[in-house]
């Protein structure tokens, strides 16, 4: 790492007044070569930015930690039934929280699925919904790329075989949260705070920007604004839901396609109303609504099952090295809306999850 | 005290420090030492540089391989991931702190017992993730073993006799040796 100074906030307003870029803003570069010095950033938990400065892809001037603030990692239940997460709230103590276990069993589930159990106990929910992406090429210093300024996407020419199916023209990265798929099955919202301390909350849908939008960030994150939580709608008391995902290795592995499954059960075993989303397909949470309609006052079984998995692939674009995740994709789907209805499915689910 | 007061400040909020060196306090081991570090210092390289701690070994330094875990309080963390400047008042041990005056930790007599030690680069981060999970979970199960250490890289293939071990120390019985 380059040297860099370091302020820890004494407040959100305050850290959002004095940044001066957001990371995507910051390592957006005419030349690759990341000329960046005197941008003061925010740093939270770390994980994803000290490692971006570590590979030489972002180069601040100073960093502004809001790590140790106070009142930001909060999980508390509202008074109608949703939950409130801090944006300090870390990726393990989601995963642990018995209420949230109960309320959000997907995010409880996305959460323990996400790298490591040390990267766990330091992520941050906010810090994991911002990170960069993960496509190789965006990660190499060597490949000065669309998404940092660049001329070109290696991607498509290249090795694609990590990237998105859906949505991919341009770039082809897929959103690299894992927590995000779950949070828009739920149709989570972010709460944004400006340095005068006003706050907005956006539908995660919003906030995440495809590559036709702007392909030089994935979210709509502005100059002097903090993420400082995350809102859970309320569920319906029969609302039922799974997340799956599928990797190389059972364990501390990005997915090559996952699935978020919330059902709304009528009690006789049909479905009023169910939100689908797949991970690792997309430049962002993929809502797969042809599933979703086709589930809706369905009564689920193995065959409506198996169809919202086909239904689910509807308007996809494999690459050239990536048809694999589209049956994949189906088959999370099929189990992930088994599970969610209590129907037992023949293949384990989550094998690795702890 | 006013001295370590002042130390303590060059850290406070609202304070900006380095990027040159700034002197400050960590709880290692039970013992508060004063260093110097540059905020871009990693926990891990304050640990193995200027505090001489050097069982915790750094490996991949992108929080991949957890060759360098350490506890922060009871939390296991990569410390190639954590600046030295911001840990503060938090306890930190490491596999130099984990033994007894004269004995060691009950799990590095089980890595010993079950031979869960091969080149050995991975094993007082692996140690230090078992001790972790035993000191909240004193009966883990071979699904919580094999959590607690997925995100350790092992070249030499050691995962099924520290598996072994802590299955051992959890249950007091022989485990399944094939």
């Amino acid at each position: 790492m380059e040297p860099f100074a370091w302020q820890p906030a004494a407040s959100p307003s305050e850290a959002a007044s004095i940044a001066t870029h957001t990371t995507a803003e910051a390592m957006l570069t005419l030349t690759g070569r990341p000329d960046t010095q005197q941008a003061m950033l925010i740093k939270a938990g770390g994980v994803d930015l000290l490692d971006l400065m570590k590979e030489g892809l972002v180069n601040p001037g100073r960093l502004i930690d809001i790590s140790r603030l106070p009142d930001l990692d909060g999980i508390s239940g509202e008074p109608d039934g949703g939950v409130r997460i801090g944006a300090l709230a870390t990726l393990a103590r989601i995963a642990a929280h018995p209420a949230l276990q109960q309320s959000h069993a997907a995010l409880s589930q996305a959460a323990a699925l996400a790298a490591s159990p040390q990267i766990r106990n330091r992520a941050t929910l906010g810090g994991n919904l911002l990170q960069r992406p993960r496509c190789w090429y965006f990660r190499s210093a060597a490949h000065h790329c669309l998404r940092k300024g660049g001329a070109h996407c290696f991607a498509f020419p290249g090795d694609n075989r990590y990237h998105a199916v859906f949505a991919n023209q341009g770039c082809a990265i897929v959103h690299a949260s894992t927590p995000a798929t779950a949070l828009a099955a739920y149709r989570a919202e972010v709460e944004l705070a400006d340095s005068a301390g006003h706050r907005r909350r956006v539908p995660l849908a919003d906030f995440f920007v495809l590559p036709q939008a702007d392909m030089h960030r994935e979210n709509t994150l502005a100059r002097g604004e903090l993420l400082t939580a995350v809102w859970l709608p309320p569920q319906k008391p029969d609302c039922r839901a799974q997340y799956l995902q599928i990797g190389e290795r059972a364990a501390f592995d990005w997915p090559l396609a996952a699935v978020a499954a919330v059902l709304d059960m009528d009690g006789t075993g049909h479905c009023r109303q169910a939100s689908i989303v797949l991970g690792a397909a997309a430049p962002v949470p993929w809502r797969a609504r042809q599933a979703e309609a086709l589930l809706a006052g369905a009564r689920i079984d193995s065959a409506t099952a198996a169809a919202a998995g086909e239904a689910a692939l509807a308007g996809a674009t494999p690459l050239s090295q990536n048809a694999y995740k589209l049956p994949l994709l189906a088959a999370l789907v099929r189990r992930a809306v088994l599970s969610a209805a209590a129907i037992d499915t023949v293949l384990p689910a989550n094998p690795g999850a702890p | 005290m006013a001295n370590e007061h002042r130390k303590e400040d060059a850290a406070a909020a609202g304070r900006i420090a380095g990027p040159a060196p700034l002197p400050i306090v960590l709880r290692v081991n039970g013992e508060t030492r004063e260093l110097m570090v540059e905020p871009r210092t990693t926990l891990a390289e304050a640990l193995r540089g200027p505090l001489g701690l050097t069982g915790t070994k750094i490996a991949c330094n992108h929080g991949v391989c957890s060759a360098c875990t350490v506890w922060l309080d009871d939390l296991a963390v990569a410390s190639c991931s954590v600046l030295a400047i911001e840990v503060g008042e938090r306890r930190i041990t490491t596999i130099e702190g984990l033994a007894g005056q004269d004995r060691l930790h009950p799990v590095q007599a089980a890595f010993i017992d079950y031979d869960a030690v091969q080149c050995g680069f991975c094993t007082p981060g692996l140690v230090m993730s078992c001790a972790a999970l035993l000191a909240r979970n004193p009966r883990p199960d071979r699904k919580e073993i094999e959590t607690a250490i997925s995100g350790h890289l092992c070249r030499c293939g050691t995962y099924p006799h520290v598996v072994q071990a802590m299955l051992a120390l959890g249950t007091r019985e022989e485990p399944d040796l094939e």
